[in-house]
């Protein structure tokens, strides 16, 4: 008795449209000629034209994508290594706290990690005259919060995967360091890949973290961006956003749709070999 | 095959499917079912009688599941109607219908109580606290859980989740009860013991049974009559008996049980006695047949199980009846309470054959070995016709 | 190997049970490497996370001073004092600023779940070719910039938009007693903070959900519906209880995070009733008064515990039950 299920369906109509309209709405209106960015004054793409010319922004998204690839690939080699720790080594002293330590910034308000960092940054730098206030601390704000993710990432896929494939390593005499890299990284790749695009846009993305961290003129885009959103709705924000979103969105649709192609490959490659024996 | 001459009437009582004028208490007139383009039931008409413990044998994706899925209401005909004790249930939702399922998974609910699980479909009944609590209490006295009422389906053994579940399709007294492979999560002995159980409640509370699987001896222990399906057909519909040694068609032979099926000719027809050539066998073969008989000329297949041929290492004399060929042992597979033996023929055909191992020999005592020359010999009531 | 190991849960890389190493080439073999595995982000986040958070602790019990750095402890023993955190309940500001971000949380996140839970259970029932394209949408938000999805809806909610126009006129339509004139003040508002705040969140409501409903067996409902239960009766006495922990995550997922939520409310809110994360910020930028402002963290950090320990409680508990 197959029924259409209606309300699901309308819920979820209600739900797409309630995150598309906002974004469909901004970038439609990136393209309004008039100034006033709520008032439609005809088809225009001046806008990003003077975005261009916005040394300012440049700058910005230069230093955030700096940023975002040193810290999202030293988040992924930690983040690797703190994910094996949990999910190999079942006992090992500390194991609970340090359990801890990774799922902690996961659910830490982000002003607290924020406030903690800078005081802990300037207390440093008092002492060892180390880290200055800009793009080292930012960066090692953001390894920080973006590991706890690598980690979770990267233990889930281990815990899914076949362990015999490592025994079967080591019974044919590889020693454990040598399983790992010719065994266990080359398995878990994909986790890796996906854990360091996690952790490089969530660096292009802090805003609360970045604030308390920043130093004088190391402006990144999410914090350009917040000073200027707070003044109002703008065209050229609405450019700048629509930029932004489009690159992003695209990036990862074109990487779903990759793993769902690769996914779907190897579904049909394992039926054929079992239709194949048949 | 006296079943079919039997006149009707003096044991209907047990056997009502020879009833003419028995009403079906359940009727399953020309069922089909298509996914897209697949036909998974194939135009099937079947009768089942009150109180019968029917199986529908078959492999996987036979349809046997989704025939009885739409008995359950989980899926609606694409074709044909479903009847029960007369009243059409084709388009009733499986909470309106007096079915209940035991699923194969058991599909007991996780957060519930053993009890809570077998009360829970008492929650729709008109009956008071007091009636529901008996019910529940009277169930799992049956299938002695009652120590265990308290527990979550995780605690229990799967022997004993197999009961809950059972309790549970019985505690709303339904006028029928589906089993999707009830004893297909089961290990070989608790298996055994629980098939015995199943009939016992069967008898003793007189539901009709429909049961699904894919285990021919579970088929054949538990059921009053079988229906072998294959591919969304009924192949066959009888008495495990009459499927056993009666079947009527190559795949229905095949399927139950061992059998060796050889390629033939009729070569003449007597009274109860056809005469075969079999050129594989390089003999004629005499075959005990009734019912319509085949014409001289017609091909036909000849089929003999295993365990109905007699293997021997000296030539039977002269005045032996029954059907007699030679050959030579190739493989041997001693399996304790019997043996199996597989003969080499002069045509090159291989003959399986099954010999209880009623003595106790070692193994240089045993009735034939390896590359022995050896007389098979088969009585013509053990051979079967297929026409098919 | 499993017949040596001292205990049944050893696993790779656990060789307690190998004789004690002789050489280092064996040692390194053995156990360097992994000790080098967990102590590298073990260190790591001791530096980063532990030890910023006793430093906050430590500066929440000194006073204020003008100067640099601007703090400064008590000589004496105990060195600190709890007069930050009295002040924090003798002033409005804090308590009301604690008030407004919890209750804003709770309503987001109940708003959160009511949107959330039927998309996650529409996801999960899904033929899988949708599957894949719905979760990608609930996906792609979460990827895509937090601070841009905000800045969308400020340019709904204007007072000039498109939106609010068109939202005033139906209601002014349909309850002209309630609505009247041509716009609806709803930027700067607690609506429009809790709008921004289930926005923003409920992917993070959507996914827990959907992976608890994801895995729920289907013929569960079947025996429920086999055993007399409508539809309806289905989801109440089995789809809902079996998915709780999914409910859990997803609720503590919005509602730890909204309750220290920063951007929305400066973004969004009304300036004279902030949530106490946009307190916080102000103390630490605007007043320079790192004691009060880091005092104004722990006790944030305080409040949120229950929370925090229900979500990793519940967390815990489905990790060992998917484990056995």
């Amino acid at each position: 008795m197959k029924r259409r299920p209606y309300f699901l369906i309308f819920a979820l109509i209600f739900g797409y449209a309630f995150f598309y309209v906002p974004i469909a709405s901004m970038i439609f209106y990136s393209f309004n000629k008039s100034r006033l960015a709520t008032v439609w004054g005809g088809f225009s793409t001046e806008w990003y034209g003077k975005l261009l010319d916005n040394q300012q922004v440049l700058d910005a998204a230069w230093l955030s994508l700096r940023i975002a690839f040193v810290s999202a690939t030293v988040a992924t080699i930690l983040g690797t290594m703190a994910g094996m720790a949990l999910a190999r080594f079942a006992r090992f002293r500390g194991r609970t706290l340090f359990s801890g330590l990774v799922s902690a910034p996961l659910v830490m308000p982000e002003v607290i990690t924020g406030i903690s960092l800078v005081l802990f940054f300037i207390a440093l730098n008092g002492m060892i005259g180390w880290p200055t206030r800009g793009f080292t601390t930012i960066t090692l704000a953001h390894i920080t919060f973006s590991l706890s993710y690598v980690t979770v990432v990267v233990q889930s896929r281990l815990a899914s995967m076949d362990r015999a494939v490592e025994e079967a390593a080591m019974d044919l005499g590889s020693k454990p360091l040598r399983v790992l890299f010719d065994v266990t990284l080359p398995i878990i790749a994909p986790a890796i890949i996906a854990g360091w695009l996690l952790s490089f846009t969530l660096s292009l993305d802090d805003v609360v973290i970045t604030a308390f961290t920043n130093g004088p003129g190391s402006t990144t885009l999410p914090l350009y961006i917040f000073s200027k959103v707070r003044l109002g709705v703008t065209p050229d924000m609405n450019a700048l956003a629509t930029i932004i979103v489009v690159l992003v969105g695209s990036g990862v649709a074109i990487a779903g749709w990759i793993m769902h192609r690769a996914d779907k490959k190897r579904e049909r490659d394992v039926q054929m070999a079992i239709a194949a024996n048949k | 095959m006296d079943v079919d001459t039997k006149p009707p009437g003096s044991e209907s009582g047990d056997k009502p499917w020879l009833d003419q004028k028995a009403k079906p208490f359940i009727r399953i007139d020309g069922v089909t079912k298509k996914f897209g383009e697949f036909t998974a039931v194939d135009n099937v008409s079947l009768d089942i009688f009150k109180g019968e413990l029917f199986a529908l044998l078959g492999g996987s994706g036979c349809g046997k599941t989704t025939l009885l899925r739409m008995l359950a209401g989980f899926e609606t005909p694409t074709a044909g109607r479903l009847f029960l004790d007369g009243q059409d249930m084709t388009e009733l939702p499986p909470y309106e219908r007096p079915a209940n399922m035991m699923f194969q998974s058991y599909a007991l609910f996780p957060h519930m109580t053993v009890e809570k699980n077998v009360g829970y479909g008492l929650k729709h009944e008109a009956l008071t606290d007091a009636q529901r609590k008996d019910r529940v209490k009277e169930l799992l006295d049956l299938v002695q859980l009652t120590p265990l009422a308290g527990r979550k389906p995780h605690q229990l053994s799967g022997g004993q989740r197999q009961r809950v579940a059972l309790a549970r399709a019985l505690a709303k007294r339904p006028k029928v009860l589906l089993l999707d492979e009830p004893l297909g999560a089961l290990d070989k002995k608790l298996r055994e013991q629980t098939q015995f159980e199943l009939i016992n409640i069967q008898y003793k509370l007189g539901v009709t049974f429909i049961v699904v699987t894919h285990d021919q001896e579970e088929a054949m222990t538990l059921a009053t009559r079988i229906a072998v399906m294959d591919r969304g057909l009924i192949r066959q519909i009888g008495t495990p008996t009459e499927i056993y040694e009666f079947p009527r068609t190559r795949f229905v032979a095949d399927f139950i049980g061992s059998i060796n099926i050889f390629d033939g000719e009729v070569k003449s027809v007597a009274k109860n006695k056809v005469t075969v050539a079999a050129p594989a066998l390089g003999a004629d073969v005499i075959v005990e047949h009734t019912g319509t008989m085949p014409a001289p000329g017609a091909k036909v297949s000849i089929a003999v199980r295993p365990e109905k041929i007699a293997i021997e290492r000296k030539e039977p004399g002269a005045d032996a009846t029954g059907n007699t060929i030679a050959g030579k042992v190739i493989d041997l597979g001693y399996f304790g309470k019997d043996s199996l033996y597989r003969v080499k023929l002069p045509s090159g055909t291989m003959v399986r054959v099954n010999a209880v191992n009623s003595r106790r020999a070692d193994e240089n005592e045993r009735v034939a070995v390896w590359e022995d020359n050896v007389w098979l010999t088969f009585a013509p009531s053990s051979v079967i016709i297929l026409t098919e | 190997m499993a017949a040596l190991a001292p205990a049944p849960q050893a696993v790779q890389g656990d060789e307690s049970h190998l004789p004690k190493a002789h050489s280092w080439r064996q040692w390194l073999d053995r156990e360097a490497w992994r000790k080098t595995i967990i102590a590298i982000p073990y260190l790591w986040l001791l530096f980063f996370f532990i030890a910023p958070f006793l430093i906050v602790l430590a500066i929440s019990a000194g006073t204020s001073q003008v100067g640099i750095p601007p703090v400064i402890w008590k000589s004496t023993f105990p060195f600190g004092t709890l007069d930050n955190y009295v002040f924090l309940t003798q002033d409005d500001i804090y308590w009301q600023g604690y008030l407004n971000s919890l209750r804003n949380a709770a309503i987001s996140t109940f708003f959160a779940l009511l949107i959330g839970y039927p998309m996650a259970l529409g996801i999960a029932r899904a033929s899988s070719t949708w599957r894949n394209v719905l979760l990608l949408l609930v996906i792609l938000p979460f990827w895509t910039s937090f601070l841009l999805r905000v800045y969308a809806w400020i340019g709904l909610l204007g007072n000039t938009s498109w939106f609010n126009r068109g939202l005033t006129s139906i209601l002014a339509t349909f309850f002209p007693f309630w609505v009247t004139g041509d716009h609806i003040q709803m930027m700067n508002t607690n609506f429009a903070v809790v709008l921004g705040i289930v926005y923003s969140y409920l992917p993070f409501m959507i996914l827990p959900l959907y992976a608890t409903l994801e895995k729920l067996d289907r013929t569960l409902d079947e025996a429920a519906m086999d055993l007399g239960s409508k539809p309806w009766e289905v989801f109440r006495d089995i789809t809902l209880p079996l998915s709780l922990p999914g409910i859990i995550a997803g609720a503590m997922l919005v509602f730890i995070p909204a309750t220290g939520e920063y951007v929305i409310p400066s973004l969004m809110g009304r300036g004279d009733s902030p949530m106490i994360g946009r307190v916080l910020a102000d103390e630490f930028f605007q007043n320079r008064d790192w004691p009060v402002a880091s005092a104004v963290a722990v006790a944030l950090l305080a409040v949120l515990v229950i929370p925090i320990m229900i979500y990793n409680f519940f967390q815990a508990r489905e990790a060992r039950r998917s484990a056995s």
